[in-house]
């Protein structure tokens, strides 16, 4: 349950809304955080901690690209598709990741480590092509950059080439990247 | 080094400025707070805003203090400020850069902004994906809290606001400001009919302010400097201030730039982004993120304020401005963007949701050369009938890539149909019509 494990930032939350109901995104990230998607029994626990009815709660998260209905992989790998990455060669990362693990977009490789999404603009279009991994932005791709976050990611769970803060003054440039 | 004064973007240009309340502090940050709260009346706060000519740059460039100015004066109730963070207009980068690099000159927007419109409490709506930004500024928030310039009672005055970061969840039209406060209300994000409009109905159907971050980064250094110093940078009186333009696509330095309003696309692409790539030359731009028509290299020296865009057939919009070289194909940009518009179509109006499919149905059949001469007006009554029949002004923004390209590039679409026509010239007859 994840009022017995999350309570007091439950709490926290809520205390942030004159409304319960503004409360649902929120809380349907800690779902998410916990479980890696939502699981119909937490959006169940979530529609009785809001007071809201489980269609409510269904109503809104299919509205939300950011939810996952079902298991993905370890390394949720989304890639921006939008015309600006497009501009700068995002076409060739997604060939690049697709042969690399083997995955079509919208499928996840046999082991469970990745997944692979296409996406529209995350708002890193100076430095595209990119893509983001779970939580964190990966910006300028190049196929070395992409071998190196995998191996990275298979490696030690993290990679050190995700991005910092909004690069500033000049992006940082790739190639014979130490 | 830039040859014009740099203003939001001015504290993260210092080497090792990291963006805390210290940092922050020591380049002269909240000082605006201080000389405000309790010193200056809201309604003068408000009327410095209005005079600076500060006007809104998340799209539609409404003038800050005209809108302010909106909220019922006698309503007793709570008032919200909504800051919209929910950049996800394609090609648009700079509040990203503003949250994560000086967030403190966000926060201090807002609760300026909170004591002008009176609202207790302020909300930054935060697109779902930027996870570092919004740990950035719940880290200043709390960093603020802690040094009294949130929360209750703030600096001694009396007057409380309090921040909360909300992230949403990855949905493109929560940037419009009524689907914003539809999410925040824990709703799929479907724009309201207006009116009414937020500042009497808005949040909690509370009278309510949704501003950018860029706005609300710019109110300390118009308390700070005067609204006669705003009002003098860029194009006035109807464009003043500085705007923090996005440059992408093909130029050799890809970024955000801060000029006054009112410099050209030439000089933005030559000066400041080192010119194209692959020095080819430009073949089309978007002046204002995916919803602004796109313009041809005949408008390089369009002055980049909000009515000579305008004039120039397209809009200023949230200031990205992207850059393509010779050899792009248009048909195939517009349906990159086509593809944006239809995925993030919100579904609540038919034109709009039906259209979006239709138009890059159309297209994608154009680029497969396997389009019809007749696909042309098809293209054209689609966007005629999607355009101004949507509850918001999605329905305009994703016709704009199509009426542009097929403005200026009819050609491109034309030889593709050629090609086709010519590749099909023993074309079996369908088979249901035959009798």
């Amino acid at each position: 349950m994840l009022k017995d494990k999350y309570g007091k930032e439950i709490e926290e939350i809520l205390s942030r809304y004159p409304i319960k109901r503004s409360a649902l995104i929120p809380l349907l990230y800690v779902a998410q955080r916990d479980q890696g998607y939502v699981s119909e029994s937490a959006m169940q626990e979530i529609a009785h901690l809001l007071r809201l009815t489980p269609p409510q709660v269904y109503e809104t998260i299919t509205f939300y690209t950011m939810f996952n209905l079902k298991p993905v992989g370890k390394f949720h790998i989304q890639v921006c598709k939008s015309l600006m990455c497009a501009l700068v060669g995002s076409d060739t990362v997604i060939e690049w990741i697709r042969a690399k693990l083997g995955i079509a977009p919208g499928e996840s490789t046999v082991d469970g480590l990745f997944s692979l999404s296409l996406v529209e603009c995350l708002a890193a279009c100076g430095t595209g092509p990119m893509m983001q991994i779970n939580d964190d932005y990966y910006e300028q791709l190049t196929e070395d950059k992409l071998d190196r976050i995998l191996a990275d990611l298979r490696s030690t769970g993290t990679s050190r080439l995700k991005s910092g803060p909004f690069m500033w003054p000049e992006p940082v440039a790739v190639k014979g990247e130490s | 080094m830039p040859k014009h004064e740099l203003v939001l973007l001015k504290n993260m240009m210092h080497p090792g400025y990291t963006g805390s309340l210290t940092d922050y502090e020591q380049a002269g940050g909240y000082q605006a707070l201080r000389n405000t709260l309790g010193k200056i009346g809201p309604p003068d706060v408000t009327a410095m805003v209005r005079q600076s000519g500060l006007r809104g740059r998340g799209g539609a460039g409404f003038p800050t203090g005209v809108k302010w100015g909106f909220l019922p004066k006698d309503y007793q109730g709570p008032r919200y400020l909504c800051c919209n963070a929910d950049e996800s207009e394609p090609g648009t980068f700079k509040d990203r850069q503003l949250m994560e690099r000086d967030p403190h000159q966000v926060l201090e927007g807002i609760v300026l902004a909170c004591y002008a419109i009176g609202a207790e409490t302020a909300y930054i709506y935060i697109r779902g994906e930027m996870v570092l930004g919004s740990r950035i500024l719940e880290q200043a928030i709390g960093e603020a809290r802690a040094a009294g310039y949130i929360g209750k009672n703030i600096l001694g005055t009396g007057i409380n606001a309090d921040v909360w970061v909300h992230r949403g969840a990855g949905a493109y039209i929560c940037g419009e400001e009524t689907a914003l406060l539809e999410s925040l209300e824990g709703k799929r994000g479907l724009p309201r009919i207006k009116p009414p409009f937020p500042a009497t109905h808005g949040l909690y159907n509370k009278p309510t302010v949704v501003n950018n971050v860029e706005t609300l980064a710019n109110l300390p250094h118009i308390i700070n400097r005067g609204p006669e110093w705003f009002a003098a940078i860029g194009s006035p009186p109807k464009s003043t201030g500085t705007r923090v333009f996005c440059v992408s696509g093909h130029v050799k330095r890809p970024g955000n730039y801060e000029v006054p309003m009112g410099v050209t696309v030439r000089e933005l692409v030559y000066e400041h982004a080192g010119g194209m790539r692959s020095d080819k030359p430009i073949k089309a731009f978007i002046p204002g993120g995916a919803s602004a028509p796109f313009l041809t290299p005949a408008h390089l020296d369009v002055k980049l304020d909000f009515e000579h865009v305008a004039a120039a057939g397209s809009m200023l919009g949230s200031g990205g401005v992207t850059v393509m070289e010779e050899g792009t194909s248009m048909v195939w940009a517009a349906l990159r963007l086509m593809e944006f518009f239809y995925h993030e179509s919100c579904g609540k109006c038919t034109p709009c949701r039906e259209g979006s499919s239709w138009l890059v149905q159309t297209l994608r059949r154009i680029l497969a050369k396997r389009g019809r001469m007749e696909d042309l007006e098809t293209l054209s009554d689609l966007c005629k009938n999607i355009a101004g029949r949507t509850v918001c002004a999605f329905g305009d923004a994703e016709v704009a890539p199509i009426q542009s390209t097929l403005n200026h590039w009819r050609q491109e679409y034309v030889d593709l149909i050629n090609e086709a026509e010519t590749a099909n010239l023993i074309r079996p007859e369908p088979v249901g019509l035959r009798r």
